[in-house]
């Protein structure tokens, strides 16, 4: 019986990367027209998303100098027996500033991957 | 010495001695030049994030927010949030693209970008110039501590300061601070946290004086005025944008291991930063209610003027280590930023690789300490907030034209660095020179970064553009590198 023996297979994991992916991070090193178009894609997207997140910070934080100084009447304000000006300047601006690095990480992380994928998707 | 002084000097041993202790054993594992410079561009986004973070918390924000803002009010709370928000116009416009371009230093970036010698010299000069001006204060404000603490002549705690880093930077480079400094930050934070819990008890207890006698101006968050709204937005400008060219900053970033880690560093360092800068006006708040007086050392003098006996000297020990730990620690950053430097660009040719970063550690502290032992008088005090200046107007437009923008020349670069430089540092003489602003002279020249930064931004983009033809030939491919996430296998050069 031992004629009837399965052939013996190695058994592994689907291939992580059907190719080696050279063609395509090919033309960005060598600045082809393809190259150029992926790589200013990115670029654009990086920077527009960049522009968003500063000028939300610019709207909040930056716009406080100037409410303050044409209504300076705000500042009498008190929310909890604590001034409004030290309640924003003092605590509520350091949260604001870490969720807004929070979504720029997240958001320029997506952007990254797309990237790649999308170099992935040309190989094939 | 009275017996005020044995906490005080029992924090500056321990605090000094633990320094040592935790450079040495970074000293074990640092073998290599790699090691030396950036750490070998192996430590992890929170260790990372620590050791930013206790670098970057000098003396002008453990001791001055907190007298600044005692004195002048809510106004100068722009300074703690500037520094904050320095970190996240960094990590949004440069973070991953420097950790990127694979350079040790900034001068290194400048000549990788624009294959340019004298872009490169001008850097360097810039990075030396701006580490100095930074440096000096850490030394004066060593000097100032050690004499409310334990009553020594202000030249010995200068020295000390000088002395640990020149040991720990020289003996251990990157690698070894990176511990160091991770330590230091908790350390600091600590020692703001603890008393301030303390005294809001004690102050609870003692019915919750209100803070009184600041006058309605000590809630408005700006100057008055026109003068008061372009100060407010040139400090604004400055800090915000500054962060990115403070030599001691940038030089972090190469010891992430890729873009995404240095990113990821910077977000937590947004966090340990915010929490930190909220404890400053607490101690502002009850100095107030206590009727502290006035002047630099208030965080230290606190907790004995609301508490007596040893819960006061205990607190006071505390937070005097606190204090020393800042100016420990970002002494060393900025030595480390300017020896690198100096090793690289001056001494290279004649030494080999770690000597010439020892050799380039010494005098990176020497001047500077030299400086603050011979004129101690010096007003350098508003000088340090020049430095921000300085550094938004020359390397702030360098990276983010860098970064963003194909084509930028070296004439361009040229152009708006020696703008940029000489208009901040015009201000920076100016206010050694005057002091007081009056005249709208001295408020344009007391805070330069609102007309300096567009000034150096355009000198920039418009000597760029005349010079069209002279934008490098490996731009593109550079920027490729800069931009490209690492899952992507490229040729990284």
């Amino acid at each position: 019986m031992s004629d009837h023996r399965p052939v013996r297979v190695r058994v592994t994991g689907p291939p992580l990367r059907r190719h080696a992916p050279r063609a395509r991070t090919g033309d960005i090193d060598e600045q082809t027209a393809l190259g150029d178009v992926f790589l200013s894609s990115l670029l654009r997207e990086q920077l527009a998303l960049a522009v968003r997140i500063l000028a939300l910070l610019a709207l909040t934080v930056g716009s406080l100098p100037l409410v303050f100084h044409l209504f300076p009447g705000l500042a009498d304000v008190e929310v909890l027996w604590v001034p409004v000006t030290w309640l924003l300047l003092g605590v509520v601006v350091y949260p604001w500033l870490v969720l807004l690095g929070l979504r720029f990480v997240r958001r320029a992380e997506r952007n990254e991957r797309d990237f790649a994928l999308l170099l992935e998707v040309m190989e094939e | 010495m009275t017996t005020d002084g044995v906490p005080g000097l029992v924090a500056l041993v321990v605090v000094s001695l633990a320094t040592l202790a935790i450079g040495t054993y970074g000293l074990r594992i640092s073998r290599t030049t790699s090691d030396f410079y950036v750490a070998s561009r192996s430590v992890r986004p929170r260790l990372n994030a620590s050791a930013i973070g206790g670098e970057y918390l000098s003396a002008a924000s453990f001791l001055g927010v907190a007298a600044l803002v005692l004195t002048a009010g809510a106004q100068m709370l722009w300074y703690p949030i500037g520094w904050t928000a320095g970190y996240l116009v960094l990590l949004v416009l440069v973070a991953a693209p420097l950790r990127r371009s694979g350079a040790y230093t900034l001068p290194d970036f400048a000549e990788a970008r624009l294959g340019s010698r004298r872009v490169r010299a001008l850097c360097s000069v810039l990075v030396v110039a701006i580490g100095w001006l930074y440096l000096l204060p850490q030394f004066q404000g060593a000097g100032l501590t050690l004499t409310a603490a334990v009553d020594a002549p202000e030249w010995v705690g200068a020295v000390v300061v000088g002395a640990v880093v020149v040991l720990n930077v020289g003996s251990g480079g990157m690698r070894s601070i990176t511990f160091v400094q991770a330590f230091q930050y908790w350390l600091k934070l600590t020692a703001l946290l603890v008393p301030a819990a303390v005294l809001l008890v004690i102050w609870a207890g003692d019915g919750a004086p209100h803070p009184s006698g600041g006058g309605p101006r000590w809630s408005l968050p700006l100057g008055e005025g026109g003068q008061g709204l372009y100060t407010t937005y040139s400090i604004v400008l400055a800090t915000f944008l500054g962060t990115m060219g403070l030599p001691h900053v940038v030089v972090r970033f190469y010891t992430n291991p890729d873009g995404r880690a240095a990113r990821r560093t910077t977000l937590v360092v947004l966090a340990l930063l915010g929490v930190f800068y909220l404890l400053p006006p607490v101690y502002a708040a009850l100095g107030r209610a206590y009727g502290a007086d006035a002047d630099d050392t208030l965080v230290l003098e606190l907790p004995r003027l609301m508490l007596d006996g040893l819960g006061g000297d205990l607190l006071t020990g505390l937070v005097t280590a606190g204090a020393f730990a800042a100016f420990l620690s970002t002494s060393s950053g900025l030595a480390i930023a300017v020896s690198g430097v100096l090793a690289q660009d001056v001494l290279r040719g004649n030494y080999s690789g770690i000597t010439a970063f020892r050799i380039g550690a010494t005098v990176a502290v020497c001047v500077p300490l030299a400086a603050a032992v011979l004129a101690p008088d010096l007003s350098v005090a508003r000088a340090v907030g020049l430095a921000f200046a300085v550094a938004a107007s020359t390397f702030c437009p360098l990276l983010v034209l860098g970064i963003w923008w194909r084509g930028l020349t070296p004439a361009g670069a040229l152009a708006g660095l020696v703008c940029g430089g000489v208009g901040a540092g015009s201000g920076v003489g100016w206010t050694l020179y005057d002091g007081v602003p009056q005249s709208w002279v001295d408020v344009l020249l007391g805070q330069p970064a609102a007309w300096s930064v567009p000034l150096a931004f355009a000198a920039m983009v418009v000597v760029s553009l005349l010079t069209r033809g002279a934008v490098p030939r490996h731009a593109g491919r550079f920027m490729v590198r800069l931009h490209t996430p690492e899952v992507v296998p490229l040729d990284r050069g």
